[in-house]
């Protein structure tokens, strides 16, 4: 197909600036079938944050009172949420905790996937194809069916209730992820510049230091920080082998230790949520880009 | 090399034979490969295999169970909780992925157009992605609460729709819709960013000659949009399907499985019977009841990757 119409001469019909999609031609049309749709679709996908947001600086008053307060506007702000969820219960506590395993699960996921990684893709031997599809495969297995029995495994190696349970699980949806995102990016380094480096007399570790994960960087920051907020994300595992309250990562914490009984302070559970989820979002928002390259790679590869 | 080596002193001895011991191929791959696959054999290949044989058991917490062949199995299959969960899951996988494909693919069609702002726009888009699923699905379950949901409001109160609140969560069909539009929302952006990315690889030739031999809109976009988008779009179905069948974080958090059981997925299910319930050996096996339908959606994946490669060449990789 490709070849068929590649030789094709290019003709003046199409506006270069446009894509090609569909050629939208007037204004009103242009709005109705494309501005209109795709405001709703971003009205819709951040409603829930907008809400949680409100929601987290509403006084008790305003919070249960639609009739004579507009529930979409706030009119006299409180932080009281903020502060009773900082400075009355383990938040600060949880965010550290979160905060310190997916550091952790990620540094050691990056390790294991840089070397992976270089091992399959660089060092070619007899079956690295098949490593690499055996890693690919590992990404495809969910944690939904691995939690029961990693629980025992957990209980027998003493790491129960214990943060060290939650470093060593999560590399195990870390590490295909990572591993498949460097394969890609090391693909993309000629090797010529590594070969140059080793007939200088490098060893294979010094130019996989000094010459490969430099220009591999893009996709070291791609990677990091995508292992990040999926440790940060992760609830399953966290679930499962945390019982103490202090002990908790924020998504655990505040599902499980906000909700006191039948009454939900949705005030403060908002708050919780919205400090939860700003962490990746900051990181999100320096590199937003790296995101979506390491998304789309991930899928491409 | 030898007779060199002898010739220096001692320390310099020992280093170039760690040196070249690391610079030795067959023990740097074992080197290189041994954190990650240590850690998926302890953590992953190990627990997958210990939970198949959990599921032939009767483990409980703090007690090691002994085999007891399909027993589990059996008693499951007797138990309507647990066959309700199983069409619980094939209805909100199969509504759920339709919906964020059709949704998906729409928006990312929408956001491939020449726009303002594409980069912010695209950046906005993703947040529900990025943000944790519990806290966001804490935002939904607040969303649908039933006095004070503003969905309600907008429908009662703004647009005069209805005459009473709507009780999302308090009885099953209301709450499976729900939960099956908090996954739609959760999902299309993911869907959409990675069709966009596919369709930005497609060459404006492909529709300059399409147009050229007379093509309308929707013609180019069956027989040009589609089959282009088809690898990648096999690809992000599979992914997909797999996370929203062993999906757990969203019904945990909003419905925690009720009202009486009945929204439960067979992921819920396994975490109550097996962790707070303490029937390891029958919430493994409703896990293990899962792994069908994975190795059919890991074959799909499997044979879709391979179709891209025969389509694309060798060259083009």
């Amino acid at each position: 197909m490709t070849d068929q119409a590649s030789p094709a001469p290019r003709p003046h019909l199409v506006d270069k600036e446009s894509t090609g999609v569909i050629d939208w031609s007037s204004g009103p049309r242009r709005f109705i079938t494309l501005y209109l749709p795709l405001s709703l679709f971003v009205i819709v996908l951040l409603f829930p944050f907008y809400w949680m947001a409100i929601t987290a600086i509403k006084p008790n008053g305003e919070l249960l009172d639609y009739k004579n307060n507009n529930p979409f506007w706030v009119k006299s702000p409180t932080l009281e949420n903020i502060n009773k969820l900082l400075f009355q219960t383990d938040y600060p506590q949880w965010l550290l905790t979160t905060m310190t395993v997916a550091t952790v699960a990620t540094a050691l996921s990056l390790f294991a996937s840089v070397l992976a990684a270089y091992a399959i893709q660089r060092l070619k031997f007899k079956g690295s194809n098949y490593v690499g599809l055996a890693i690919y495969l590992a990404y495809l297995v969910p944690p939904s069916i691995l939690f029961i029995p990693l629980a025992t495994l957990i209980f027998q190696f003493g790491l129960y209730d214990s943060q060290l349970a939650l470093i060593l699980t999560y590399p195990t949806f870390l590490i295909p992820f990572c591993t498949w995102l460097l394969i890609g990016y090391f693909k993309s380094i000629p090797y010529e510049l590594e070969e140059c480096a080793m007939i200088d007399g490098a060893t294979r570790l010094q130019t996989l230091w000094k010459i490969t994960l430099p220009l591999a960087l893009p996709g070291l920051i791609s990677a990091g920080i995508f292992a990040f907020t999926l440790s940060w994300n992760e609830f399953i595992y966290a679930l499962a082998f945390i019982q103490s309250a202090e002990k908790k990562t924020v998504p655990v914490a505040v599902l499980t230790q906000l909700v006191e009984g039948d009454v939900y302070h949705w005030g403060s559970l908002m708050a919780g949520a919205l400090l939860g989820s700003i962490p990746v979002a900051i990181l999100y928002s320096f590199f937003v880009d790296y995101y979506v390259a390491s998304m789309t790679g991930a899928v491409k590869e | 090399m030898t007779i060199a080596a002898e010739a220096r002193p001692v320390p310099q001895l020992t280093q170039s034979w760690l040196v070249r011991l690391f610079d030795y191929k067959p023990f740097l791959i074992f080197i290189c490969l041994l954190p990650a696959l240590g850690l998926l054999l302890v953590f992953l290949s190990y627990p997958l295999g210990l939970g198949i044989w959990l599921a032939f058991t009767d483990t409980r917490i703090g007690r090691s169970g002994v085999f007891i062949g399909f027993e589990n199995f059996e008693s499951l299959w007797h138990d309507p909780v647990f066959i309700t969960s199983v069409w619980n899951t094939l209805l909100y996988t199969g509504v759920a992925t339709v919906a964020k494909f059709g949704l998906g693919l729409w928006l990312a069609l929408l956001l491939n157009n020449h726009l303002p702002f594409k980069s912010l726009l695209r950046a906005l888009i993703l947040v529900p992605w990025i943000v944790p699923t519990v806290l966001s699905a804490i935002a939904f379950w607040w969303i649908y609460d039933p006095q004070f949901s503003i969905i309600s409001y907008v429908l009662v109160d703004v647009l005069g729709w209805r005459d009473t609140y709507v009780d999302f969560l308090g009885s099953p069909w209301p709450a499976r819709w729900s939960l099956i539009a908090a996954n739609v929302w959760r999902g299309i952006p993911f869907v959409a960013i990675s069709l966009l990315a596919g369709l930005q690889t497609i060459s404006p030739t492909l529709y300059e000659a399409a147009m050229l031999d007379g093509a309308n809109a929707w013609q180019r976009f069956r027989h040009v949009t589609l089959p282009m988008l088809m690898p990648i779009l096999a690809i992000v179905l599979t992914f997909s399907v797999l996370f929203t069948f062993t999906d757990f974080q969203l019904v945990y958090a909003i419905t925690r499985g009720g009202p009486i059981n009945s929204t439960h997925l067979m992921a819920t299910l396994a975490f109550q019977r097996g962790i707070p319930g303490g029937q390891l050996g029958e919430g493994a096996a409703i896990a293990v009841a899962m792994i069908p339908f994975l190795v059919m959606a890991t074959l799909f994946s499997y044979f879709a990757l391979a179709r891209r490669k025969w389509q694309q060449g060798e060259d083009n990789d």
